[in-house]
């Protein structure tokens, strides 16, 4: 029998809200079972608006400050800042942002708290278009996808954010990428963030299998796709942006067999499909390219 | 100790005697001045505070509505496009139940660009439901800030104190300052009940259906209308401990009027010396002001306005398609209760000087006008 690797303390209950097969909640349980239990969350206009439960329900038992859409950063820090005047050191404060509010609308005062360096964690589940108001385009939403605003006629065209190099470009503590195919890495990764003072700010791949027209029980297949076809690559960035790190251990797949398993994409022919695998790969190369350079830098 | 400082310093000193534990601010002409001396009270430690100097004013609120819901006692200062910004932030520290305080700097809203004095900026925020207090004078300034927290505080309910760009906000004026000592007499630490703590997690500000929403609305409608006394009864306390005290409305040669103009902010200071030079000229006219507008003081202008045969009302402000706002609700005030006529008056917009020369202007029509019905008078405007 192998022993158990994932913390059996629950803080999220089996009453959410939530689609099936969705990312974003089988997120949530595992950053909370990294955290435990001294954990304020503050959370914006998002899916987990109301995958937490209706009042006077929740299905979460910790402390959480549901704000306005653009507001999830800059909330933390002003709680942050009056637990620290309350005496309470602790507590740590996690905002919990999706793609819409982090990439989009929340973009300004997420930049601001970390300009600041103001001391919490980001965490951004990014299911790539804003699924609670019914699958619209955000910036975060991939080239070639199907959205409600991004119709097959008129599909995406323009690339999916940099949302890591501009975060990067803060200097902040620590940086991750995290999908939630692999929760013992998410989990490590939000340990670690935890370890450092300041904002840090990790970006975890949620498959939406309602917004990306998927069938449930292929959410975490997904989510493996994503990174093994390095759609998502797995990266930390640490050192205030000075080291970069790469998860390369994995076997390679193809791009089509992510693509083709998600209506989003179904309209997309073989040779647009070829398009974006070509892009992808390089973007990976220069990714590589990147750690590589800053590696090479004596003193780092 | 007395001190000659302008008016923006007040509510810096009235900010640091009232032991603020978390400041937000963004800079905006005419309020800088004090978040500049609050952030020096910071750094030199005469204030125990922590100062997130943050983006935008929409975050300045947003991190007031954060350090609030921490439990702890929270401000920030703003003025006209400021202020509009944090319209949506406004919404959510009154639904978020926060005593969260702010000062606001009343300034003419772009374009075109202006600096200068008016109104509109914070009466177009007449509905979110902030309590709102207009200040005449530095050291009323200075004093509404303790006030302002223990009102906020008492009703879980935002605060914002007003005054006028430049006509107060930059004019030096003796101010008695106040300090914490004294102010920990008349204002209690704050440690409220419900707040972000771990060891008793609660979901603030979750999805509520209709079943439940419009209960809560009615809860903050009944903390407005208890406002009324507690302001009352927070003014006697602090004429307690400091001797001095504002009221909700101040009449001014009020009680044998026969003609009232109504006014607000520092038009109220020139609008007692013209009653002076009138009332020196045998006419019976008096002035009131107005210093609470939210909750509105329905009975209490009632007591003193229907007691005159006219009243006139000034307006820095102008709710454009309507009338001005003041003049509005004190028609609401007298509704069906009398049938004084009632004038409006709109003056001073975009911080033109509204002088002696002007409400004597003002009063003068007032007696004379045969035609109240016509609401809006606009006065010295260049057709």
């Amino acid at each position: 029998m192998k022993p158990a690797t994932m913390p059996t303390e629950e803080l999220m209950g089996s009453g959410h809200l939530a689609c099936q097969g969705c990312g974003a909640t089988q997120a949530m349980r595992f950053a909370l079972k990294a955290l435990g239990p001294d954990t304020a969350l503050v959370i914006p206009a998002c899916c987990w608006a109301v995958i937490d439960g209706s009042f006077p329900h929740s299905c979460i038992d910790l402390p959480i400050y549901h704000t306005a859409f653009e507001t999830a950063a800059v909330v933390a820090s002003g709680l942050k800042a009056g637990l620290e005047m309350r005496g309470d050191t602790k507590t740590t404060v996690m905002a919990w942002a999706g793609d819409g509010g982090t990439f989009d609308i929340g973009l300004q005062s997420l930049s601001g708290a970390a300009e600041r360096n103001d001391d919490f964690i980001y965490v951004c589940y990014d299911n790539e278009a804003y699924m609670n108001t019914g699958i619209q385009r955000s910036s975060s939403t991939p080239v070639g996808a199907w959205t409600t605003t991004t119709p097959v006629t008129n599909y995406k065209r323009e690339p999916k954010k940099n949302m890591i190099d501009i975060m990067a470009a803060h200097s902040i503590p620590y940086i991750a990428t995290a999908s939630t195919a692999y929760p013992h890495d998410f989990m490590r990764k939000i340990a670690k963030a935890n370890t450092f003072r300041g904002t840090k700010y990790i970006q975890i791949f949620a498959p939406c299998p309602t917004g990306w027209k998927l069938a449930p029980e292929l959410s975490v297949k997904m989510a493996r796709l994503a990174v093994t076809s390095k759609m998502y690559p797995l990266l930390e960035i640490t050192d205030h942006g000075q080291k970069l790190e790469v998860w390369k251990d994995f076997e390679p797949t193809p791009i089509a067999e992510y693509m083709k398993a998600q209506g989003r994409f179904r309209h997309l022919s073989d040779a647009e499909i070829a398009g974006i695998e070509k892009d992808v790969e390089a973007k990976w190369e220069r990714l590589l390219a990147k750690e590589r350079m800053l590696a090479s830098i004596p003193g780092l | 100790m007395k001190k000659v400082i302008m008016g923006n310093h007040a509510v810096s000193y009235g900010v640091r005697a009232s032991e603020a534990q978390v400041i937000s601010a963004y800079p905006i002409t005419p309020q800088t001045h004090i978040v500049e001396l609050l952030s020096e009270m910071c750094g030199n430690g005469e204030i125990n505070a922590k100062f997130i100097k943050v983006e935008s004013e929409h975050s300045a609120m947003a991190a007031c509505i954060g350090a609030s819901a921490a439990g702890t006692r929270a401000f920030t200062a703003t003025s006209s496009q400021g202020l509009l910004l944090m319209h949506e932030m406004l919404h959510w520290a009154v639904g978020a139940r926060l005593p969260i305080v702010l000062a606001n700097v009343n300034r003419a809203v772009g374009p075109p660009w202006s600096i200068w004095t008016d109104q509109n900026d914070s009466l177009s925020q007449r509905d979110v439901g902030w309590f709102q207090i207009y200040c005449e004078s530095n050291q009323e300034t200075q004093d509404t800030v303790p006030q302002a927290f223990k009102i906020a505080e008492q009703l879980q309910m935002p605060v914002m104190l007003v005054l006028d760009a430049f006509f107060l906000s930059h004019t030096y004026e003796i101010v008695d300052i106040i300090e914490k000592e004294q102010v920990r007499k008349f204002l209690p630490p704050y440690n409220p009940e419900i707040k972000i703590d771990t060891k008793d997690p609660h979901s603030f500000g979750n999805l509520a259906g209709p079943d439940m929403y419009m209960e809560l609305r009615y809860m903050i409608q009944e903390a407005m209308e208890k406002g009324l006394d507690v302001i009352k009864k927070v003014d006697d306390e602090f004429r307690e401990v400091f001797g001095r005290g504002y009221g909700l409305i101040e009449p001014y040669r009020c009680d044998d009027a026969e003609i009232i103009l109504v006014t607000s902010g520092t038009v109220a200071s020139t609008t007692r010396a013209v009653i002076d030079a009138m009332r020196g000229e045998g006419v019976a006219i008096g002035a009131l002001k107005i210093r609470v507008f939210r909750p509105f003081p329905f009975e209490e202008i009632f007591a003193v306005l229907s007691k005159a045969k006219k009243v006139a009302v000034i307006d820095r402000n102008i709710s454009f398609g309507c009338h001005g706002i003041f003049f509005q609700e004190i028609k609401s005030a007298l509704y069906g209760r009398t049938d004084i006529p009632v004038l409006g008056y709109i003056a001073g917009l975009g911080g033109r000087d509204v002088t002696p020369g002007v409400i004597r202007e003002i009063a003068e029509n007032a007696i004379s006008n045969k035609n109240p019905e016509r609401y809006i008078n606009w006065i010295g405007v260049k057709r």
